[in-house]
C-alpha cells in the first residue's frame, strides 16, 4: 500500500512545477523535468530513483543549484533560487549544500585534511578555523587517523569519507549524494550508507541519488522518477 | 576581502602544484618567456653599450676636433662622385693650416697635425714577442696637443725627429704592455712591419670600444718615416683641434676658409674636401642605436608574444584535463572569479618563474663574460629585474586570461560530467 509522505515543519526546499528543457533544436526538445512538485523538510532522508533518462540527474542538479530550471519555481529555504545570480548560488552551494558524488572528486595532489578544507576556503574562513573545522569533519567520518594521506593512499571506502568530509564541513543544511556507493564494493557501500544513517540520526539533512534498491532502502522516503515528472512520492515501503 | 585573500592563497598553492607535477611541460611553456627576459636583458647591455662606446671614443679622439678628408664620412650615396674629381688631401696642407692659424688673430682654431693610416694593419714586435693587426698611423709633433690621451711614459717624438724622418715611435699602452711585460718600453728597439725603430715614449690606458675593440692597440710614427718606407698612397687626413672656448660653427667656418685658400677655390666654386666632425659619429650611434632599439623591442616583444602563445596553449589544456576538477570546486561553493583566479595565478605563475630562470640565465651570462671582457659594459640593474618581472606578470596575464575566463564560464553541472 503507497503511503504518501507528509513532512514536517517548514521546507527547506519548496520547488514547483519545475521544467527543464533542453533545445536541440528543430522541435526536437528533451524534456528532462516536466512539471515537478516537491518539497524536502528537514531530516528528510530521501531516495530519488529512476531509469536512466527519467531526469533524477537533472533534478540533482537542480536541487544543488547546479544549475536553474527554464521553468517554474524553486525556493530554498524561502528564498527565490531563481532569481539569484552567480554568485548568490554559488554562496547557497558553499554554504547550504553538501555534495557527494559517485567518483569522489577530490584533488589528487592535496591531503584529506586540505580537500576537507576546500569549501572553507571559498567561505573565506582563516587558515587556523579552517583546519580546526576539517580536523572535527575528517573525525566525525572516523578518518582522524588519515588527515595527511593523500587520496592515492585510500581505500575507495576512504575516499568517499573524504569527500563526505569535506561535504559536511560547512555544517550544510542539506547533503546531496549522487550514486555514493556507484564506485565502491557492496560491502564498502554499506558502510557508506552506515555513514548516512548515522549522520541522518544526528539531524542532516539527506538526499539520495540512487537505481540500486537496497541502497534506496536506507532512506525513508522514496520519489521514483519517469519521463521527467514524479511517478511516486511515498514513506519507503522497502525500508527494512 | 578576506575570502579573496585565502582564494588567492589557495590559487598560488594550486599553480605550484601544478608547476611541480608538470615539471617538463612548465619549462618547454617557459621558453619562450625565458628567452624573451634574456632578450630585454641583452638589449639593455647593447644600448648601454653603445652609449657607454660612443661616450667613451669621444673623450678618446675628443669631441673638439675635426677632421679635414677629401670625403665626408656621410654623404656615403654621392661619395664616389666627390672622390673622383677631389684632390686628395696632401701631408704638407697640415702646416699650412697651422700657418695660417699662426697668421689669424685670435683664431678659432688652436693647431693642425696630419694623420695618416698605415693599411693594413701589421705586427709591432721584438726578439721575443709580437702584437699582431696594431693600428700603425703617421703624424707630427703637433698630434701631442691634439690628442686627448696623455703620455703616460717617456715623450712624444720632436719636430726634428719628424722632419728627419727618424725611425722613433710612441707606443699604445696594449701594445708596449704586451711587447714589454716585465720592463719599461722607453728606449728599446722594435719592429714596425720589419723595419727596426726605437721607443720614445708610451700612451696612458684609454680603453675599449665595448669591451672588444681596443684604443690602445696603435703605434705613432713620424710621417717622414711612414713616407720614406711606404711609397703607396695614403690618404692623409688633418686633425685640427679648435681653440679653447671657440664657437664649434666659427672654428668650422674659419677651417673650412683655410682649406679653400690652401686649394685655391674660386668663389663659386663647390667645396673639394670634407670637415669632419665626431657629430656624425654620434648620429650615426644614434641611429644605430635607435635600429637596435626597434629591433630589440620586436625581438623582444615577438619572443614573449610567442611565449604567450605558448602558455596560453598549455593552459587550455589544464583547463580541459581539469574540467572536472573545476566542475567539483564550481559545486562546493567556487565563484567564477575564484576559477578565474585560479588558472591566471597559473600561467601568472609560470611566467613569473620563467622570468626568475631568464634574469638568473642573465646574470650568470654577466659574470662569464666579465670573466672573458672585464670591459664588457653588461647591464644588470634593479630596473632590468623590475622590467623583466613585469614583462613576465604581464605576459601572464596576457595568456591566461582568456583560458581563465572559459573555465569560468563552464557550466558546473556539465563540467561535473566531463571524463
Amino acid at each position: 500500500m503507497i503511503q504518501p509522505y507528509k513532512g514536517v515543519g517548514e521546507p527547506l526546499i519548496d520547488i514547483g512545477r519545475v521544467e527543464k528543457f533542453y533545445d536541440l533544436g528543430k522541435a526536437n526538445t528533451v524534456r528532462a523535468l516536466d512539471g515537478v512538485d516537491l518539497k524536502i523538510y528537514p531530516n528528510d532522508y530521501v531516495a530519488i530513483m529512476g531509469p536512466s533518462g527519467s531526469g533524477k540527474s537533472t533534478l540533482m542538479n537542480m536541487l544543488g543549484c547546479l544549475d536553474t530550471p527554464t521553468g517554474g519555481q524553486y525556493y530554498f529555504e524561502g528564498e527565490d533560487v531563481a532569481e539569484m545570480d552567480d554568485n548568490e548560488l554559488a554562496f547557497i552551494r558553499n554554504q547550504k549544500i553538501g555534495f557527494v558524488f559517485q567518483s569522489f572528486n577530490l584533488l589528487a595532489r592535496a591531503s584529506t585534511l586540505r580537500n576537507v578544507e576546500l569549501p572553507l576556503v571559498y567561505a573565506g574562513i582563516p587558515k587556523w578555523e579552517r583546519q580546526e573545522k576539517a580536523y572535527s569533519a575528517c573525525e566525525k567520518v572516523g578518518l582522524g587517523d588519515r588527515v595527511d594521506h593523500k587520496p592515492n593512499e585510500l581505500s575507495g571506502g576512504q575516499r568517499q569519507r573524504v569527500a563526505v568530509a569535506r561535504a559536511l564541513v560547512n555544517d550544510p543544511s542539506i547533503l546531496l549524494a549522487d550514486e555514493p556507493t556507484g564506485n565502491l564494493d557492496s560491502k564498502t557501500g554499506a558502510e557508506i550508507m552506515e555513514l548516512f544513517d548515522e549522520l541522518h540520526s544526528l539531524g542532516n539533512t539527506i538526499i539520495l541519488v540512487t537505481h540500486e534498491e537496497d541502497i534506496a532502502a536506507h532512506a525513508h522516503r522514496l520519489i521514483r522518477l519517469r519521463d521527467g515528472k514524479i511517478e511516486v512520492d511515498q514513506v519507503n515501503p522497502g525500508r527494512g | 576581502m578576506r575570502r579573496f585573500l585565502s582564494e588567492f592563497v589557495e590559487s598560488i598553492r594550486i599553480a605550484s602544484e601544478q608547476l611541480v607535477a608538470h615539471k617538463t611541460r612548465a619549462l618547454l611553456t617557459m621558453l619562450g618567456v625565458i628567452i624573451g627576459v634574456l632578450a630585454v636583458t641583452m638589449m639593455g647591455t647593447a644600448m648601454n653599450g653603445i652609449d657607454k662606446g660612443v661616450r667613451q671614443s669621444l673623450d678618446v679622439v675628443g669631441s673638439d676636433v675635426y677632421f679635414v678628408a677629401r670625403h665626408s664620412w656621410e654623404q656615403a650615396d654621392d661619395a664616389w662622385r666627390h672622390l673622383k674629381n677631389r684632390p686628395a688631401i696632401r701631408d704638407i696642407e697640415s702646416d699650412r693650416i697651422n700657418e695660417i692659424i699662426s697668421e689669424t688673430e685670435d683664431s678659432n682654431l688652436y693647431r693642425a697635425a696630419p694623420d695618416v693610416y698605415w693599411w693594413p694593419q701589421g705586427d709591432v714586435k721584438t726578439k721575443d714577442r709580437s702584437v699582431a693587426n696594431v693600428q700603425t698611423r703617421g703624424t707630427d709633433e703637433n698630434f701631442e696637443f691634439i690628442n686627448n690621451a696623455q703620455i703616460g711614459e717617456g715623450r712624444f717624438f720632436s719636430e726634428l725627429e719628424e722632419s728627419n724622418a727618424r725611425g722613433v715611435v710612441v707606443l699604445g699602452y696594449d701594445v708596449a704592455e704586451a711587447l714589454f711585460p716585465y720592463e719599461s718600453a722607453i728606449g728599446k728597439t722594435v719592429r714596425v712591419k720589419g723595419i727596426e725603430v726605437e721607443v720614445v715614449g708610451v700612451f696612458e690606458r684609454m680603453g675599449s670600444f665595448f669591451g672588444l675593440m681596443s684604443y690602445d692597440n696603435f703605434a705613432l710614427v713620424p710621417l717622414k718615416w711612414l713616407r720614406k718606407h711606404y711609397q703607396w698612397e695614403m690618404h692623409t687626413m688633418i686633425r685640427v683641434k679648435i681653440a679653447p672656448d671657440a664657437d664649434r660653427e666659427e672654428a668650422r667656418y674659419e677651417l673650412i676658409g683655410a682649406m679653400r685658400r690652401i686649394h685655391k677655390q674660386v668663389a663659386e666654386e663647390e667645396d673639394n674636401f670634407a670637415i669632419n666632425s665626431t657629430d656624425s659619429m654620434e648620429e650615426e650611434m644614434s641611429t644605430i642605436k635607435n635600429v637596435l632599439s626597434v629591433a630589440g623591442f620586436g625581438i623582444t616583444g615577438l619572443s614573449l608574444f610567442v611565449g604567450a602563445i605558448g602558455i596560453m596553449n598549455i593552459t587550455f589544456v589544464s583547463v580541459k584535463e581539469r574540467t572536472r576538477e573545476i566542475g567539483t570546486r564550481r559545486a562546493i561553493g567556487a565563484r567564477r572569479s575564484s576559477i578565474i583566479i585560479q588558472f591566471l595565478m597559473e600561467a601568472v605563475s609560470v611566467c613569473v618563474v620563467g622570468g626568475i630562470i631568464g634574469l638568473a640565465i642573465a646574470y650568470a651570462g654577466k659574470l662569464g663574460i666579465e670573466k672573458i671582457w672585464p670591459d664588457f659594459p653588461f647591464v644588470y640593474s634593479i630596473g632590468l629585474i623590475v622590467m623583466g618581472m613585469t614583462a613576465s606578470v604581464v605576459v601572464g596575464v596576457f595568456s591566461g586570461i582568456i583560458p581563465a575566463f572559459m573555465a569560468s564560464r563552464l557550466d558546473p553541472a556539465t563540467a561535473l560530467r566531463h571524463e
